[in-house]
């Protein structure tokens, strides 16, 4: 029991992040867009969170790492029209340009570090998100302490969110119209729905979340920004997506689970059953994990249809 | 109407033009001088006999990499996996250079050949699944580098070592590091290496262009179900081109592994020589007289862009963005086709 107090927290700790970005990788993927940026979306949110905790710590004081992370949210949001532009209207490589996009939000990132901190990486923020207690609901015994107690807000907004986009998904008119110009692009524009626009849509706010996810990541566990905060999350974000198999709380779910994974590796030494596991297959778990599962070894993952193709009004 | 060679020429160039541009407004936005800037660049490129061989030694693996995801481009592939492959042949590298004891013409053939099986390896199992059960290799080539990271990692900490974070330095019999080389270019790390990417680069084209193996695949490329129709064997022909794809990356690492460092490290993030490579084979137009061209430009910008700092004040992740801004503008080549259509029309009038 003392085991699932210290590893569940943990894991729901390094899965935050990965909830949200894998978020936004449901979106833009339902839309038929495929995200390799997701990894840049992040890096950009990381280092505006930062950027802005650490110039405007003074002004909102305590709210600063809220008002960071909305900031983040917009600005990634903003950034990830380049992958719209060139992938909806320009017709690009998606992953090309989604490789693209990771390249050039390091390259900006860095870049910008070091013309305003004159080094490669920044200070420690001042004001990062605390953990705190649940109300009540910590003093509940045994589910209390794992669930409740020492608790960043943030994590409980992550599945806040995976629940309000499995609703927006598939219980509005909006979702259905985003899966559908997923699936076919042409019968969805046949009956009137504006496919470049709603493709825009589903990438802006993939960009939006992995904004959110970066500087969440940035804020509760890195601390600062550096050409190596953000290493890996977003693709394994984007793995999180396959391994959900599109949807949104199976993106969730496969996100919490490669958090426990994460934390795992960092807690292993201390807990009986796994102290003579290697850490490397900790560390490799969600990945080889998310090739069986593609592999159909593990139920079958099957992409929306029209991932990756550009649509062309008036072709067949 | 332009012929469809004209605009492969042409909208590398003219991509590599508008990033340049960008990044020059970039220094002006900034206060730097553009001119001091690229002058920097240019110095740090051509500038003495030391920065040109370093520049020479960073394009040996990009041409290998870049000619790792063109061969796979050329089958309708895309391999993002580069960079695991890196890892892997750079470990196999390393590892037989350290266990073998053998005369150098026969050990570092054994070295190079050793990486090139070991990435081809890691090139197979995506191959395999895109044939047998048709999962997108994107996908698994981006899992199987984190696999690659992670695994290197601890081989090299507990199989090769004692909990070091370094491999020990490979013998000379198996280095690709020559005195007099190092000595012409002022203590550069040049090596042989730049020979076998550009006999790479030969290699490719003359499987791509000249062999019934090639053509099938750039035929498996274009259009499967013809393919198939014709009498090709579809799935054999992506496994072998992810095969093939994954050993040029392998080679890529043995050059890391024998030719620059001479010894392997664990590793806290990638190289990058993976994804460069991709911008380098979609530059080149996934050619492979393009992929010298185009590792030799981005080598060229890369090693540069180190001059930057000191000469101009210039940030060097400068080039990064010009990097990043030129694979855009290639990848949206749409734009720069209907503009010069658009020009060449009016032109008529």
């Amino acid at each position: 029991m003392e085991i699932l107090q210290s590893i569940i927290p943990t894991a729901l700790f390094f899965s935050a992040p990965l909830i949200f970005t894998a978020l936004g990788g449901v979106f833009s993927e339902r839309s038929g867009v495929i995200n390799i940026g997701l990894e840049g979306l992040m890096i950009m949110g990381a280092f505006v969170g930062i950027v802005f905790n650490l110039t405007f710590a003074d002004v909102f004081g305590d709210w600063t790492p809220w008002v960071s992370i909305f900031v983040a949210m917009i600005v990634s949001g903003i950034f990830s029209i380049i992958h719209a532009v060139a992938s909806v209207s320009l017709r690009a490589n998606q992953v090309v340009s989604g490789v693209a996009i990771n390249m050039l939000a390091l390259g900006i990132g860095i870049f910008l570090t070091k013309e305003w901190y004159g080094k490669g990486q920044t200070e420690m923020v001042s004001k990062p998100f605390y953990t705190t207690d649940v109300p009540f609901l910590s003093d509940i015994p045994v589910i209390g302490p794992m669930f409740f107690q020492s608790m960043y807000m943030t994590t409980y907004l992550a599945i806040f969110l995976a629940i309000a986009s499995w609703f927006v998904l598939f219980k509005t008119p909006f979702g259905l119209r985003l899966r559908a110009v997923g699936e076919h692009p042409m019968a969805a524009d046949t009956n009137g729905v504006n496919v470049y626009k709603m493709r825009y849509i589903a990438v802006i706010l993939s960009g939006a979340l992995g904004g959110l996810g970066g500087s969440v990541y940035a804020l509760t566990i890195a601390s600062n920004f550096s050409h190596a905060t953000i290493a890996g999350q977003g693709f394994m974000s984007l793995a999180a997506v396959i391994f959900g198999k599109w949807h949104p709380l199976g993106a969730m779910g496969a996100a919490i689970f490669f958090g426990l994974a994460q934390s795992l590796s960092v807690v292993s030494s201390s807990v009986p059953l796994l102290q003579d596991v290697p850490q490397v297959f900790l560390l490799v778990a969600p990945y080889v994990l998310t090739i069986l599962a593609l592999a159909g070894l593990i139920g079958r993952a099957d992409a929306p249809k029209a991932n990756g193709i550009p649509y062309i009004k008036g072709t067949r | 109407m332009m012929s469809n060679r004209m605009f492969n020429i042409l909208v590398p160039i003219i991509s590599v033009i508008l990033g340049l541009i960008a990044g020059a407004f970039l220094m002006i936005g900034f206060g730097y001088n553009p001119i001091e800037g690229y002058g920097a660049l240019l110095n740090g490129i051509f500038g003495d006999a030391y920065v040109f061989g370093e520049t020479l030694r960073q394009v040996t693996p990009l041409i290998l990499t870049g000619l790792a995801v063109a061969f796979a481009f050329r089958t309708g592939l895309f391999n993002i996996g580069a960079e695991g492959q890196v890892f892997i042949g750079w470990l196999a590298a390393v590892w037989v250079g350290l266990a073998i004891d053998a005369p150098a013409f026969i050990h570092i053939p054994l070295a190079v050949i050793a990486a090139a099986v070991a990435g081809a390896l890691w090139g197979f199992i995506p191959g395999l699944l895109k044939a047998t059960r048709g999962v997108h290799e994107v996908i698994v080539t981006i899992m199987m580098n984190y696999i690659a990271l992670y695994s290197t990692n601890a081989v090299i900490r507990y199989v090769l070592t004692d909990s070091r974070d370094s491999t020990d330095t490979i013998p000379d019999s198996v280095s690709l590091r020559a005195d007099w080389i190092t000595t012409m270019t002022t203590g550069s790390r040049l090596h042989y290496g730049i020979l076998i990417a550009l006999f790479a680069a030969l290699v490719m084209w003359v499987v791509i262009n000249r062999t019934t193996m090639g053509y099938e695949m750039r035929s498996v490329g274009f259009n499967q179900h013809a393919s198939r129709y014709a009498g090709m064997n579809v799935k054999k022909n992506i496994i072998l081109a992810m095969v093939i794809s994954g050993a040029f990356a392998g080679l890529a690492g043995a050059m890391e592994g024998l030719g620059t460092f001479g010894y392997m490290s664990t590793q806290s993030g990638f190289s990058n020589l993976g994804f460069d490579g991709i911008a380098v084979a979609l530059l080149g137009a996934n050619t492979a007289p393009g992929v010298i061209l185009a590792a030799f430009l981005f080598g060229g910008l890369k090693i540069g862009a180190l001059s930057m700092p000191l000469q101009a004040g210039v940030p060097n992740e400068l080039v990064d963005i010009i990097i990043a801004l030129i694979i855009f503008f290639v990848a949206a080549s749409y734009m720069i086709r209907w503009v010069i259509l658009r020009f060449s029309k009016e032109g008529r009038k």
